[in-house]
């Protein structure tokens, strides 16, 4: 029986990894995502899963007795932040090199320095080259929701490629929220049974795997890599679908919220959305048309999808939690606005950068951005394409 | 699509038909790589008449190529005997059972 | 006593074909220690000359399980296929009397250095692995940089002789004494020339429960600079020398495995090696006398510790 709950973000992993009771589990604790792990422990001692549970010794080993564990032929998870993610960087490649569908959640948290531990994507944004699929989530919800389907994407054949699923530090990872925790055997039942390919247990066929390429096959591999991630938009859209069917809250790759008769947007990912659409209502009530998109796949990215909503606007304001140093702003515009460029009718576009080391984001900085963008609209002119939010200037 | 198997379709193989993961599912393949072509200048000769089959050039012998049948000693397999001479020096007979020679190496 | 007739008539899991150098002693431990167990064994190789020389596709040297992921983790990757055998097990997708072995493989590169982190959790979590380090003394693979398992005394490329530093500073991290510093089951020093020493560690390895560590010296003729058809004469010298005592720590008590007929001087491991010739002018031989002096101390405290 599916059951109303409050709960955080990271109790949600928890009970997700409870109804799911991968083969293998291995974490390293670090804040924000600490308490995945240790629920996750307590489970175990209580005997509620029968996982194996390793604790290594570091992130960098936590994600290669992942790498281990499913290269052996089962179902693996993990879960990490920040530093730990960027400590398994190196990880994180040979993971999807080796097509291998480990499922990590990641609360997403500020890289150091400073050293902070609160909200920012400059973590997965860091990894986000890597070859996993990432998927960014707003609450408790959509985080539980997006771990049980990431299973059915990272290992379905097409695809077998590990995804990230992501939510903000703290604003998610440790508020409680009012949710819906679905039945559990309905959940097992979504996410099915394990089919391994190639696994290393299976000694009577032996396999050599990740070995040495020079140039004659290097070039052919990584290709051969890519078809997973490129195969996976038409997966991740089945199963959002049916997720749909079966628990009643379908998923696409992004949410377009009041965009109906919209001019500008906002195009964001993550928790900010749920502020971001209460000054949406505001400003609707008040006859204005603007309209919210937010990206829940940035890993493939929807380029084309996301070029057609956003190419009828006039203004388009991307706002990223994440900066990427030196480059013509950051992640989330960039890959934006090149999506733009092969239309014809495409609408101004500005980049803000938010939140960073989670500061905050209120209603007053959104009725900003959009006060931005009418301006923009009705001018057909951009002063100043980037800029900071609540920043002491 | 079907996959790359065997050493000759892996050779060969475009981008979509390499097994995924970077898979190789032909095990001990180099077996047809032949690295006796790496001797330059000498060769073991294996001398049977005062072998005493005690196999220290087998266990010895960095490239497996002491040929060993039932416990004796029945030669070399120059196919893959890079000529490091190992097993001349381990070899405990007196005179030696296996003889480091000169080899003419004619380039192909 | 297992005779080399018996190991003859088994089949190779590493095959000819391979692309390590000429005379190289990796191929010769890995034959041993390949043959000490009868299950099917699981291999994770750390990044280094083996993993390089047997994996290059779409060659192949493996008859067995082998998998790589990178340099540093070997120990890390192997727990996990460990961790994921005893789960499908446990939920009874293998069957319980299925046995396989995990190993994983190293150079010292690989092991003392960049991978000790992963090696030292691993053994601490107690999954049921072999570890085996094959210990040339040097980053052999990347053209002889200096470790922490190279010498005192050697020249490497990171360490040079030159005219006023004569090579490696420092002595060797005994990580052999480390690794039975964590408690493990099986603890052991080996070198090839005693392939049945080599062999009995290694069986003695497999059957434990838990985490088993085998260091075993790997002579490297293109590092070390010696004739490559001498490298079994020169890991002899090293055991006769007590360079390399051969020792094993079985549940915390040591045994020292082979006792010189007559402890030669350290001198006649030095001298046929290409990498310690700066040793030998007349300003630097005062490092000989050093190394002989740690040498010596090292062998008194191991007897020491056997004595316990
Ligand atoms: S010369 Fe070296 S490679 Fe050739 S058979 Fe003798 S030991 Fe083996
Ligand atoms: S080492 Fe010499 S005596 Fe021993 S088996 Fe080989 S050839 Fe014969």
């Amino acid at each position: 029986m599916s059951k109303i709950v409050t709960l955080n973000g990271n109790m949600a992993i928890a009970e997700a990894i409870r109804q799911i009771n991968p083969d293998v589990v291995a974490a390293y604790p670090i804040t924000p995502s600490t308490s995945i792990v240790e629920t996750v422990a307590q489970y175990v001692a209580d005997g509620l899963i029968d996982s194996e549970f390793v604790c290594p010794e570091s992130e960098h080993s936590a994600m290669s007795v992942c790498i281990g564990a499913a290269a052996a032929g089962g179902r693996v998870t993990t879960a990490t932040a920040s530093q730990g993610l960027a400590l398994m960087w190196e990880m994180l490649y040979i993971a999807a090199g080796l097509r291998l569908p480990i499922v990590a959640a990641i609360v997403n948290r500020a890289l150091s320095a400073p050293i902070n531990i609160h909200g920012d994507h400059s973590d997965t944004m860091g990894a986000r080259d890597s070859g996993w699929i990432q998927i960014y989530s707003e609450n408790a919800q959509e985080a539980y929701d997006n771990f049980i389907q990431a299973f059915r994407i990272a290992e379905h054949p097409d695809v077998r490629t590990p995804v990230m699923v992501t939510f903000d530090g703290f604003i998610i990872s440790h508020s409680l929220e009012t949710m819906k925790i679905e039945d559990d055997e309905a959940v097992k039942k979504f996410v099915g049974e394990y089919s391994p390919v190639y696994p290393l247990l299976d000694t009577d066929n032996p396999i050599t795997v990740g070995p040495i390429d020079f140039t004659d096959f290097y070039f052919e591999h990584k290709v051969n890599q890519l078809e997973g991630i490129e195969n996976a938009p038409k997966v991740i859209e089945e199963v959002g679908k049916e997720f749909g069917k079966r628990f009643g809250r379908e998923y696409g790759f992004f949410e377009e919220y009041r965009m109906d008769d919209a001019e500008v947007a906002i195009l964001l990912m993550s928790s900010a959305a749920g502020t971001a659409k209460e000054t949406v209502d505001e400003l609707r009530a008040q006859g204005k048309k603007v309209g919210l998109i937010k990206l829940r796949v940035f890993r493939p990215f929807p380029a084309r999808k996301l070029a057609e909503t956003l190419s009828r606007l006039k203004a388009v304001a991307v706002l990223d939690r994440a900066t990427s140093p030196g480059a013509e702003g950051a992640p989330l515009f960039v890959e934006t606005r090149s999506a733009l460029f092969d239309y014809p009718e495409r609408p101004k576009i500005i980049n803000y950068v938010y939140g960073l080391g989670g500061r905050d984001i209120t209603p007053e900085h959104f009725h900003q951005v959009y006060r931005k963008l009418e301006k923009i609209a009705s001018t057909g002119k951009v002063d100043q394409y980037y800029g900071y939010l609540n920043l002491r200037e | 699509m079907k996959k790359a198997k065997t050493l000759e379709e892996l050779k060969n193989a475009t981008w979509k038909e390499l097994p995924i993961g970077t898979v190789n599912p032909d095990p001990a393949n180099s077996l047809k790589n032949f690295t006796g072509t790496w001797r330059s200048g000498k060769k073991p000769i294996f001398k049977k008449d005062t072998c005493i089959h005690c196999l220290f050039c087998w266990v010895y012998c960095p490239d497996m190529a002491i040929i060993v049948k039932d416990g004796k000693v029945l030669g070399i397999n120059y196919d893959y005997c890079k000529g490091c001479g190992i097993c001349e020096v381990e070899c405990p007979t007196k005179p030696k059972s296996i003889e480091m020679v000169k080899e003419e190496v004619t380039l192909s | 006593m297992v005779r080399l007739r018996e190991l003859a008539s088994m089949e190779d899991r590493l095959v000819s074909g391979h692309g390590l150098c000429l005379g190289c002693g990796i191929p010769v431990i890995m034959k041993v220690v390949l043959r000490a167990t009868t299950d099917p064994i699981v291999i994770a190789n750390a990044t280094g000359c083996l993993e390089v020389c047997t994996s290059r596709f779409p060659w192949t040297s493996w008859r067995t399980t082998w998998m790589h992921s990178a340099f540093e983790n070997a120990a890390s990757t192997i727990a996990g296929v460990e961790a994921m055998y005893k789960a499908l097990v446990r939920k009874g997708k293998i069957p319980k009397d299925k046995k396989i072995k995990f190993l994983a493989i190293g150079g010292d590169g690989g092991t003392y250095d960049i991978g000790f982190q992963a090696l030292s959790g691993a053994a601490e979590r107690g999954h049921d692995f072999v570890y085996i380090c094959y210990d040339n003394n040097v980053y052999a693979n990347t053209g002889g940089q200096r470790s922490a398992a190279t010498p005192l005394g050697a020249s490497a490329t990171t360490s040079p002789a030159g005219s006023k530093i004569p090579g490696k500073m420092q002595k060797r991290k005994d990580l052999t004494q480390i690794m039975a510093a964590h408690g493990i089951p099986y603890v052991a020093q080996a070198s090839p020339h005693r392939w049945m020493d080599l062999y009995n560690k290694a069986k003695k390895a497999f059957e434990v429960d838990g985490p088993a560590f085998l260091n075993v010296l790997t002579p490297c003729p293109l590092e070390w600079k010696y004739d490559e058809s001498q490298g079994m004469r020169i890991a002899n010298l090293a055991a006769d020398t007590c360079v390399w005592p051969l020792y094993e720590v079985e549940n915390g008590k040591y045994k020292i495995n082979y006792f010189p007929k007559e402890k030669l001087p350290v001198i006649k491991w030095l001298e046929p090696q290409g990498r310690f010739r700066h040793l030998f002018k007349e300003e630097n031989k005062w490092l000989i006398d050093e190394i002989q002096k740690s040498v010596d101390e090292d062998w008194e405290r191991l007897q020491r510790l056997a004595k316990l």
